[in-house]
């Protein structure tokens, strides 16, 4: 620590931070180096977000001191920040769609013309263009961002960041709705930063990427410090240890065995567009199906061709070896298919009504006394999926939206288990939620389909496909570029496939 | 989400192409039609007065874009005009102000009901759709309180009706209408600011995402309340015009302008969402309103016929722009 403090870029000194009814941030101290890339680690409401919004000036420290550079400072805003060299990008970026790049990286900052309040977009355009430049960027700063990738936007972002002179940069998980291979763009743009001599606070839920990225870990725990640690030092194990407070031998479930129960799905030869092309696969009873690829190839449009919220332009699906004709969404419920997308927020949940009514929606049709909803009914319904599921809510009555993302999900598989769906299929089950409520959500598929339901399970981890899956495809430019044995096959192996570079992987 | 890099491809030009363009081409057709139909069409006194017609809501358009730019409304603007006519009218003929002072007072007038919009919704959180409709029924009524429901005419105040029938003779053009030339004076003011200054691109950033915008440090409150006030500022000095074209400040006149001013943005291609458009678009937009409503007269179709067309039209056109956004793909 006498190390540290000497040269450390930054110190956060015994911060604490309350809001009504929660200690966030109790005596939480860590420091960061010129030049590293810091890791900071934690289940969702650990605190690293409210750590982070004191840096940034979003919330003030109850007590506790920032030292920056050797100095104790007050941050009052994120433009306090910036002036301070300190920069956070957030998960959800922050840029302005229809504004091209230029425009974004001095929005609020625009180089003055000559006469007063017009903006010099010649010299605009020159520094914007240096700063892409400067980061190995092909890209045109006068295009409107929108038709940027997202991996495109997140170095937009930092070009803004550097435009600032950022000493330090926050990044709050840029991976997660990032390809592999743009993650390891954005990786190798990381890494040239830091050998510029900035510093980088890295959050992420992708353990993979910690290990890969990181110099340093900071690990948080219910709004406590953990560890500190080179992240040479650590092993898996042991963050997840220190992230979860306990032991967690298993992540994943053990599998149940040989999977021999009936065909319940079989699709043949289904077409849509260019993004899902003769795909045929079956499913069947009790067997936990996984999908990978990568972003693009096509996972998630053949689950909504399956379901129907886009309907196919050929092909067959089967449900207990019956052909059955799937156009919209309800016909697919009808024959006891269901469907977790990944957006939650857009397409899962009502996030401003009850828990109750979440779960109860698609059932409320019977549950009802005369014309009016059985509040009693609908609340009995739901308490019994809380129950069972564990679902972590002060009451039926509380907003889905103030959930936990864990506990959001297993509002939704509440929802579709009210119908006793045969299959049910999901996508990206687990993207934004921690370790812990990551375990659950394993135990929970496994539990359904030791009851018999068929689970298709769409993933961009290739750790949880390998973990969870009792069979694996993996998807390439639309069509199935293999199937794997997930006991033996390795994630090379599937990320071979999923590059297109072989089309047979190990038979089953 | 695509993974790979977007390139600018012809779905985006094309696109680009039609979104600018569309409004023109329909205003041509239209135009070729009504000239195929009626001599009068194309006689030049009828084309300036098209123009002299809708100065008021050229104007009253450009604020309207303003606020649909950061992604708000106004809906107090009818009233507003009507109110500012009826002051504007009154503080001469009643009070025995110069023409000079009302016109300052109404414009300062106009200026602070903007600026109490924009305090409703910024400081009173209330969305501005509901702000503004407050504003719409107080305006108007406080129009009829202030008249008591009676005209004020104008007859005799000559220096107030030449901004609305008066002419200056402009070499090339010769006699253009006034009322012309100020529109035309608040639509080329409008647009270099919106497309030149700090101020203009804080507008679009603040309609793109208002968030993104603080975040940057854009001064948010101080932007949008300019806004609002402009929208105020503009509507009453489109009610100015229309009191000077009619000799007389009516306790009911523009009735349902705001409605005519949000079609002809949207007819333009501003976008309701904020963020999206600009002034000569929407101005536009409110020239097609301007050369249909003009051409069906002509034609004598009774006014039940011509708003069925009018609506049509605007359905066609906001359908047309949503399937060039799916040619763009975006």
């Amino acid at each position: 620590m006498n190390q540290d403090d000497k040269q450390a870029l930054l110190r956060l000194q015994n911060i604490h931070k309350s809001f009504p009814g929660v200690h966030a941030l109790n005596d939480v101290t860590m420091s960061v180096l010129p030049g590293e890339i810091h890791g900071l680690l934690g289940e969702n409401g650990a605190g690293k977000s409210t750590l982070m919004k004191i840096l940034n000036g979003v919330y003030r420290a109850d007590s506790g001191n920032i030292v920056w550079q050797g100095n104790a400072i007050e941050i009052h805003s994120p433009q306090d920040a910036q002036r301070n060299g300190i920069s956070m990008i957030h998960q959800e970026l922050a840029l302005v769609g229809y504004l091209d790049a230029g425009k974004n990286i001095f929005l609020g900052r625009e180089p003055g013309g000559i006469i007063p309040g017009t903006i010099n977009w010649g010299r605009m355009y020159a520094d914007a263009g240096r700063i892409v430049d400067e980061l190995g960027l092909t890209i045109d700063v006068r295009r409107p961002v929108r038709f940027f990738s997202l991996a495109q936007q997140q170095m937009i972002e930092v070009a803004k960041a550097l435009s600032l002179d950022a000493r330090l940069i926050i990044m709050d998980e840029p991976t997660s709705s990032l390809t592999d291979r743009e993650v390891e763009t954005l990786f190798s743009q990381m890494r040239a930063l830091r050998d510029r001599g900035v510093s980088i606070i890295f959050i992420s839920h992708r353990l993979e990427e910690i290990f890969e990225i990181c110099d340093r870990v900071t690990v948080l725990r219910d709004g406590a410090w953990v560890a500190t640690s080179p992240i040479a030092d650590l092993t898996t194990d042991t963050l997840i240890k220190y992230m979860v407070g306990r032991e967690v031998d298993q992540i994943f479930e053990p599998r149940t065995g040989s999977i021999s129960g009936q065909v319940i799905l079989e699709v043949k030869d289904l077409n849509r567009g260019d993004r899902v092309k003769d795909i045929s696969f079956q499913l069947r009873q009790g067997e936990i199906l996984g999908i990978a690829g990568l972003v693009g190839a096509g996972r998630t449009e053949t689950l909504e061709t399956i379901f129907g919220a886009h309907p196919a332009s050929s092909g067959i699906i089967r449900v207990d070896g019956e052909q059955v004709h799937i156009r919209r969404p309800d016909q697919a419920i009808k024959h006891g298919i269901g469907f977790v997308t990944e957006d939650r927020k857009g397409q899962g949940l009502f996030p401003a009504m009850t828990v109750a009514i979440n779960i109860a929606i698609t059932r409320l049709a019977e549950l009802v006394r005369a014309v009016l909803v059985n509040r009693g009914a609908v609340n009995a319904l739901a308490e019994g999926f809380i129950t069972r599921l564990d679902i972590r809510t002060p009451s039926t009555q509380q907003k889905v939206q103030n959930l936990s993302g864990g506990n959001q999900q297993k509002v939704i598989i509440s929802r579709w288990m009210t119908l006793n769906p045969r299959v049910l299929m999901l996508d990206e089950p687990t993207r934004g939620i921690d370790v812990g409520a990551k375990h659950e959500i394993y135990r929970l598929m496994r539990q359904l389909a030791s009851e018999g339901v068929g689970i298709i399970m769409v993933s961009s981890e290739l750790p949880e496909i390998l973990g969870v899956s009792d069979r694996v495809l993996v998807m390439h430019e639309g069509r199935i570029a293999g199937e794997f044995d997930p006991q033996r096959a390795t994630q090379d192996d599937l990320m071979t496939a999923a590059t297109g570079m072989v089309q047979e992987g190990f038979r089953s | 989400m695509t993974s790979h890099v977007r390139d600018l491809s012809w779905q985006v030009v094309v696109g680009g192409l039609l979104r600018r363009g569309i409004v023109l081409i329909v205003l041509a057709g239209l135009m070729t039609y009504f000239a195929s139909q009626s001599d009068r069409f194309f006689q030049s006194r009828n084309l300036v007065n098209i123009l002299e017609q809708n100065a008021a809501l050229m104007i009253v358009t450009v604020g309207m874009t303003l606020t649909m730019l950061i992604a708000g409304i106004d809906l107090s603007v009818g009233s507003v005009a009507a109110l500012a006519g009826a002051i504007s009218a009154g503080l001469i003929v009643n009070n025995g102000f110069s023409f000079e002072v009302s016109v300052v007072v109404t414009l300062a007038l106009g200026f602070a009901i903007g600026l109490l919009n924009g305090g409703l919704i910024i400081w009173g959180k209330l969305p501005p759709f509901i702000a503004t409709l407050a504003m719409l029924g107080i305006g108007r009524g406080l129009t009829l309180l202030y008249t008591e429901g009676r005209p004020i005419s104008l007859n005799g105040v000559d220096q107030y009706t030449f901004y609305g029938r008066g002419d200056v003779t402009l070499p090339v053009f010769g006699e253009t209408p006034v009322s012309v030339l100020v529109a035309l004076a608040i639509v080329m003011i409008v647009s270099v600011i919106l497309s030149a200054t700090r101020f203009g691109l804080h507008i679009y950033a603040i309609g793109g995402s208002e968030e993104t915008a603080r975040l940057a440090g854009v001064p948010v409150t101080r932007v949008k309340m300019i806004v609002y006030g402009s929208s105020g500022l503009l509507a009453a000095l489109g009610g100015m015009l229309l009191t000077a074209r009619l000799f007389s400040a009516q306790p009911q006149a523009a009735v349902g302008m705001e409605l005519d001013a949000i079609a002809a943005a949207v007819l333009g291609g501003v976008s309701l969402f904020g963020g999206v458009g600009n002034v000569i678009g929407a101005v536009t937009g409110g020239l097609l309103i301007g050369v249909l409503s003009n051409g069906m007269n002509l034609l004598r179709l009774a006014s039940f016929l011509q708003q069925m067309i009018q609506g049509t039209v605007l359905v066609v056109a906001v359908a047309i722009d949503m399937i060039i956004k799916r040619i763009e793909g975006v």
